[in-house]
């Protein structure tokens, strides 16, 4: 026995004495929670924090099938079919006693609402939120939405008298220079109470001894410390040298360590987030490639040759060493509208896409620069390098350009980009969302990250006639209609579905949830 | 003496002035904070809302005129990334690095003395040729590497030090300290040492190679001749003669352990400003860059001008040329 092994069998006996009742969970992560203020920050660590604090009417489970919280029931209403009818859970308090009720959401919803809020999106199409008595809430859309409760996922309830008594009713902005109040402390219905917070520091969680689903869940975790740990390789050490319990994102190339030491477990799920690269189709010409006064990427034969060059399951063994998933669309296999069809990648065929680009009128090719990330996901910078490799063959060849994702996002943005990588998760399970952003043509309210330039109204209007359809399965059969224009006319190019890998000690029992935010009240300490 | 130090005081104002028009300038080219600070759903109207709302579409000299501004206030704005005043976090953040550079500046100093004395003193000795041969990798080791092997060695194969974080801290007032707790100054050590590992050889070469200089010195030689023990000429005649230029560079190095506990804090997640940087890099938190920014500015400035002023007092020669002009 190694004196590495011993040390572990010691600290491990050490645990195992201690940790009868309490069960504690020392869990890291690459980032902190920007803010504790639910509704001010959409973004991974801040809301999978506020998963724990806080609670939602609606939420998913392991499966992605949405499943009650807050509310118990739910269905359109039956006079008025732009009205949702929620049916709120009776007896559950805030931690601080307050009792939840309609006021509340009705609170929590128009907060969430304000200019200031990052979910206001998810309810634009919200026309009021009524209370009609203690626990039935409604809510008004401009139109019949279908898919309401899908949007409310991560709308996370608070105490109106709490936000009042605490200067807490406006969403934090940047302007005024002062603390809010809910930046740095919570009060929510969740299963953990906050004890201590110290932003990029730790953060500390008890269990809330009188929550409503105390005999529902395990809740078998009694404490959370939370510690942001940005270096990877710092990460993982610490989860080597048994000072965390459970971290969120091994590296890929350091998998078959942490899988292989004694104690720990990696477990592997599909995560919802698909890459991608997309192209300019729209403008007469281009300024990144070598062809004049023409645009090449508008020929749909380029675009189709550019597909078939990329070999995914390269990228997929030498790039991901095995962590993705090849893609065939940009779709996550979880959403309503993924097509198993569809999403089988294209095998790679180069004297195909030779053949494509000759009769495009460029069997010799031409240039054209790839702007990527090197900080977004997993391996991106690689997966363009391998890509570039790919395209040579059919005769394009690609300069690189990799900047961080601070530079990089406001080149698709601002359509400064002819041919870039992107990453798209899908929070409401629903290709509309897709659609809205990726696939519409972009304007003010649709296709804020279309980058393609393009533009087929018809398209836009099938889209947006998706978002009052309330025939479930017309609706499902647009969908359809509109992944095949979005297949045939060679959209985007997909590569792969990322994987997500979190790394744990082996009394840790979890299931990886695909949107990568834990929700600690399920885990199962043995 | 006081035309001179306002005179210094005077450029000391401008260098700043003109550190933070360039810091200003750059800014745009760390990328835009707009799509980190709205989510995946914002629309363009949102996009263009927040830019004008942050003063983004200014000019840069406009947004630099602002900081400043509030800057003369107190105000270093808000932090785009925590939504809360820089002036608290950089207060919260500072005891952390400061902590940090004060022992690995103390290990440096001590450290550094001794083996430069020792290595100079036993030229030829076996035991000097080794530390002379270590300490080359200790200068051309980049920092990020020698943390990541004392992680290695010492959490994860011996398990002895923690690889990450502060430890326990005690608050004393509103400066956090981790002096007080053993798992504070266990935390301490690995992140010192490899923040200190540069200076520590930088300062045991210099005082190894002054060392060597002073001892083929005349009056070495006539303090042998005399008779004195060599402990008596070792320490009280040739090392005392070497410290001028080693408080020089040790002043100027303290600066740079301050400004480049980046890397350090990077690796051992250590919650300063350095890694406060970082991530307000990664982010374009232009509030907290540019607070930052100016305060090393201000540091340095200050070392410097504590330094010159040092000279002054120590070096007879400097005053007696102010008074002939």
């Amino acid at each position: 026995m190694s004196f590495k092994t011993l040390m572990l069998a010691a600290s491990a006996t050490a645990m195992i004495a201690a940790g009868a009742s309490a069960e504690t969970l020392r869990w890291a992560r690459a980032g902190d929670a920007l803010t504790l203020d639910p509704h001010a920050q959409n973004e991974g660590p801040t809301s999978a924090m506020a998963h724990q604090i806080m609670e939602t009417l609606v939420m998913r489970d392991h499966s992605g099938a949405l499943v009650p919280s807050l509310a118990t029931e739910w269905a359109p209403s039956e006079e008025n079919p732009n009205v949702w009818v929620f049916k709120l859970r009776e007896g559950v308090t805030f931690h601080d006693g307050a009792e939840f009720d309609s006021e509340d959401v009705v609170f929590s919803l128009n907060r969430a609402m304000t200019p200031d809020s990052d979910y206001k999106e998810l309810l634009a199409s919200v026309k009021e939120v009524r209370a009609p008595d203690k626990f039935t809430v409604e809510i008004e859309t401009d139109g019949p939405n279908p898919i309401m409760p899908n949007n409310l996922t991560n709308m996370f309830m608070m105490d109106k008298g709490w936000a009042e008594a605490n200067n807490a009713v406006k969403v934090q902005d940047y302007e005024g220079g002062e603390d809010t109040f809910a930046a740095k402390n919570a009060n929510g219905t969740g299963p953990y109470k906050l004890v201590s917070r110290e932003p990029d520091v730790k953060t500390v969680l008890a269990a809330n001894e009188t929550y409503w689903g105390k005999d529902e869940f395990p809740l078998q975790v009694t404490e959370i410390v939370y510690t942001p740990i940005q270096n990877a390789a710092t990460r993982v050490a610490a989860l080597l040298s048994g000072e965390v319990d459970f971290i969120q994102d091994v590296p890929v190339q350091d998998l078959e360590r942490v899988a292989g030491t004694d104690g720990l477990d990696v477990r592997t799920a599909p995560q919802n987030r698909v890459i991608f690269f997309g192209m300019n189709m729209g403008d007469a010409d281009l300024t990144s490639d070598s062809v004049d006064g023409k645009n090449p990427l508008a020929d749909v034969r380029v675009r189709q040759a550019m597909s078939k060059a990329i070999n995914r399951d390269a990228i997929q063994q030498v790039v991901m060493r095995g962590q993705s998933a090849p893609a065939g669309m940009i779709s996550p296999p979880f959403v309503n509208g993924w097509d198993a069809d569809m999403d089988a990648s294209s095998s790679t065929d180069i004297e195909g896409a030779k053949a494509l680009m000759a009769e495009a009128g460029y069997p010799d090719g031409f240039s054209l620069t790839l702007n990527c990330p090197n900080d977004r996901y997993i391996n991106d910078e690689a997966i363009c390098q391998a890509a570039v490799g790919m395209l040579a063959q059919i005769g394009i060849t690609v300069n690189l350009d990799a900047k961080p994702k601070a530079q990089h996002f406001p080149l698709i943005n601002n359509l400064e980009t002819d041919f870039y990588m992107l990453g798209w998760g899908v929070p409401t399970y629903d290709s509309e969302y897709i659609f809205n952003f990726l696939v519409h043509s972009k304007g003010e309210k649709y296709g804020s990250w279309n980058g393609t330039r393009y533009s087929n109204p018809e398209l836009d209007s099938k889209i947006v006639a998706l978002a009052s359809e309330t025939d479930l399965p017309a609706r499902d059969q647009q969908i359809g209609d509109i992944w095949q224009v979005v297949q045939d006319e060679q959209l985007y190019i997909p590569i792969h579905h990322q994987v997500l890998n979190w790394g744990m000690k082996s009394g840790v029992g979890t299931i990886v949830e695909p949107e990568d935010s834990p929700k600690i009240k399920y885990f199962e300490m043995n | 003496m006081f035309a001179y130090i306002v005179r210094r005081m005077f450029q000391s104002v401008i260098v700043l002035l003109v550190v933070g028009l360039v810091a200003f300038s750059m800014f745009r080219f760390v990328g835009d904070p707009i799509d980190n600070m709205l989510g995946q759903e914002r629309t363009q109207a949102d996009i263009d809302r927040l830019r004008t709302e942050l003063g983004l579409d200014q000019p840069f000299v406009v947004q630099y005129a602002k900081f400043l501004q509030g800057a003369v206030q107190g105000n270093f704005g808000v932090s785009y990334r925590q939504g809360r005043p820089v002036s608290t976090i950089l207060v919260e953040r500072a005891p952390a690095t400061l902590e940090l550079a004060f022992v690995s500046g103390f290990l440096a100093i001590t450290m550094g003395i001794a083996l430069g004395v020792f290595t100079a003193i036993r030229r030829q000795g076996i035991a000097a040729n080794v530390i002379m041969t270590v300490s080359l990798i200790g200068v051309s080791l980049p920092t990020f590497l020698i943390g990541i092997l004392l992680i290695y060695v010492f959490s994860v194969e011996l398990d002895l030090l923690p690889s990450f974080g502060r430890g326990e801290t005690v608050m004393i007032g509103s400066w956090s300290t981790g002096f007080l707790t053993a798992s504070g100054l266990k935390a301490l050590i690995l992140p010192a040492i490899t923040l200190g590992l540069y200076q520590m050889t930088l300062i045991m070469r210099l005082v190894r190679s002054e060392m060597l200089e002073v001892l083929r010195a005349d009056y070495v030689r006539f303090a042998r001749a005399r008779g004195l023990s060599d402990r008596v000429i070792n320490f009280r005649h040739a090392l005392k003669n070497t410290l001028v230029p080693v408080i020089t560079i040790t002043g100027l190095q303290l600066g740079s352990i301050i400004a480049f506990a980046i890397i350090t804090e990077t690796v051992f997640q250590w919650p300063g400003v350095g890694l406060l940087f970082i991530n307000a890099i990664q982010f374009v938190d232009i509030p907290v860059m540019a607070a930052y920014l100016m305060l090393i500015s201000v540091m340095f400035v200050t070392i410097n001008l504590i330094v010159d002023l040092l000279y002054y007092a120590i070096d007879p020669r400097l005053r007696v040329d102010a008074r002939a002009t």
